[in-house]
């Protein structure tokens, strides 16, 4: 399996090393995963060569999330998850991002369903995708602050609630 | 509001919201709707209404803790989400799970797949206006939550899938009751057929409602049975197979017409497969044998050991006090729940919590393509889609 895997893999990083040489930044394999880091200005270039290649075919984006690894810098991780169903094959792109601008090109052009995915990175960790036709919060309210997946905001108590004592002195003042 | 033009000239379109309490929602599922006439001209879907953070609030628990999260993202198909994360974790830790455990398992995501589709079917054709089939498919999904409970104490919440194997041996008599339901149940499936497959109304209902062509369903990441009556005979068991799934023999049934009965029909037939696959992982269970890998540290040891070895005492301290480290990395694992591709990416910082823990849910994904389904369909119509897409809210949300 991690044999086959590794050929795989090689299939990839070739015809995106043969593509252009600074396509591959790094590549990470681990317990039979392929972990492609590309940098981020190449991103949509590196996605759209991996869906149009007839070598690669990687027509189903599965999945794009977000690793926050605060407060090491670069922070941000985005994984994006390929299958080619053709293929029969797997790999993960990954593109890191540091804390002060992160901002990256939107893969809604290459794979629409990218749309949501995008969006629920947005919304969970405040990363801004450049050329995303809807780029609005999905799963919180529009009016919420901050990004709650992000490792320094807390599990609880982001915000100072008010005791009942200090509720029921402010209702009988009015 | 915009104004379209029709045949009869120019006309205002109307904006209607259609829930979050809509009955044929599935849960708390708000879309906004532009109407011109009973034509719908644009849909917006509205989530996040049950959204709880169940990925936050993972990355704040034990490896072990998180399990009882995960039931209660699909609550339809705990057990698939038990084992996704399990098999991610597993992933993670480089554990070979023993093969009985793994039959086990099978077994039992099989079970809850059957039990998901019956739950689709009877709410789907209630939303359509056939009553009976409901209390029809309610009566042989009890029949497999008694099953459940057996195996688990459980009913629903089952977190019977743990990492490194299950929870507990398999009860006494629970050939007898897997062989019974097995032996009832194709019939029951003709049952609903009778009431459907040939019924004008049904067909009426659904046939041609809800096309989406295989290039537009790939193109928007559609897993599940919806790609499956596209054509496209993807399904993770087959392509990608895990949990001993490569040792079993079944088919991947799929359609193109690609409409809402295409998927009805697919699903249906996904019950038959399943029920194959259950009875073959039945045989493969042999009566001993372990249940749980052999990973001191990781997996707790069994209750006597802890009495007689200190060895044993101390692991299970450990284990429950602070947990188990897997080495730094990222994994990312994915099977088929009854809704399509059920991934489960959990990165590993080397502490005993997980640094992050993302669900790729088949029902979120799927609904993105449901204003493809509906413009320009008729608003009775967008009933029956969202019905063939078989969301679950708390999966959409979590």
């Amino acid at each position: 399996m991690t044999e086959s895997s590794s050929q795989n893999a090689n299939v990839v990083v070739e015809c995106l090393r043969s593509w252009s040489q600074q396509a591959v930044a790094e590549v990470i394999e681990f317990r039979g995963e392929t972990t492609v880091v590309v940098p981020r200005d190449l991103l949509r270039a590196v996605a759209e060569r991996c869906r149009a290649d007839a070598k690669l075919q990687f027509n189903l984006l599965t999945d794009a999330t977000c690793v926050d690894r605060y407060p090491v810098e670069p922070r941000f991780e985005l994984n994006y998850h390929l299958v080619s169903i053709p293929r029969r094959d797997k790999v993960r792109l990954q593109v890191q991002l540091s804390g002060q601008d992160p901002v990256v090109d939107s893969l809604v052009p290459v794979w629409p369903g990218a749309n949501w995915l995008e969006r629920e990175i947005f919304d969970l960790f405040g990363i801004r995708f450049s050329g995303h036709p809807d780029l609005r919060r999905i799963l919180l309210p529009e009016d919420w602050e901050g990004y709650p997946l992000r490792r320094d905001y807390p599990v609880e108590g982001f915000r100072d609630v008010p005791s009942t004592g200090e509720l029921f002195k402010k209702s009988s003042m009015l | 509001m915009t104004t379209v033009e029709t045949v009869t000239g120019a006309a205002k379109t109307m904006v209607l919201n259609m829930g979050p309490q809509h009955p044929s929602t599935h849960g708390v599922l708000r879309i906004l709707l532009e109407l011109d006439g009973e034509t719908v001209v644009k849909a917006v879907p509205d989530l996040g209404y049950l959204h709880t953070g169940i990925e936050k609030s993972c990355e704040d628990k034990t490896y072990s803790q998180v399990i009882t999260l995960t039931d209660r993202m699909d609550y339809l198909n705990p057990l698939g989400n038990n084992l996704v994360y399990c098999l991610a974790v597993e992933k993670l830790l480089g554990l070979e799970v023993p093969k009985r455990a793994q039959y086990i398992r099978v077994m039992m995501v099989e079970l809850q797949r059957i039990s998901s589709h019956l739950v689709w079917l009877g709410t789907h054709a209630i939303d359509l206006g056939a009553m009976s089939v409901f209390l029809y498919c309610f009566r042989e999904r009890e029949e497999i939550l008694n099953i459940f409970e057996m195996f688990a104490g459980q009913r629903m919440m089952t977190s019977y899938i743990r990492i490194g194997g299950v929870a507990l041996d398999p009860p006494a008599g629970w050939r007898q009751a897997v062989d019974k339901f097995l032996r009832m149940m194709p019939s029951r499936v003709d049952e609903y057929e009778t009431l459907l497959t040939q019924n004008p109304i049904w067909i009426g209902r659904t046939k041609g409602v809800g096309y989406i062509s295989p290039e537009d369903a790939i193109a928007l990441s559609m897993t599940g049975p919806t790609l499956r009556a596209a054509g496209v005979a993807y399904d993770n068991r087959k392509v990608f197979p895990y949990s001993s799934y490569g040792e079993f023999k079944f088919e991947v049934p799929t359609r193109t017409e690609s409409d809402c009965y295409a998927r009805y029909l697919v699903r249906v037939a996904e019950i038959r497969e399943s029920l194959k696959i259950v009875r073959q992982a039945m045989e493969r269970i042999l009566d001993e044998g372990p249940i749980k890998a052999e990973a001191p540290g990781i997996i707790p040891p069994q209750r006597e050991k802890m009495k007689t070895e200190m060895e044993a005492l101390i692991y299970h301290f450990k284990i429950f006090t602070e947990g188990f480290s897997p080495k730094p990395g990222d994994a990312f694992v994915s099977v088929e729940s009854p809704r399509g591709e059920l991934g489960c990416f959990v990165a590993s910082d080397g502490s005993p919590k997980p640094l992050r823990v993302h669900f790729r849910s088949p029902s979120f994904i799927n609904l993105q393509a449901l204003p493809k389904l509906i413009e320009g369909q008729l608003i009775a119509d967008v009933v029956a889609c969202i019905g063939t897409i078989d969301i679950v809210l708390g999966e959409v949300d979590r």
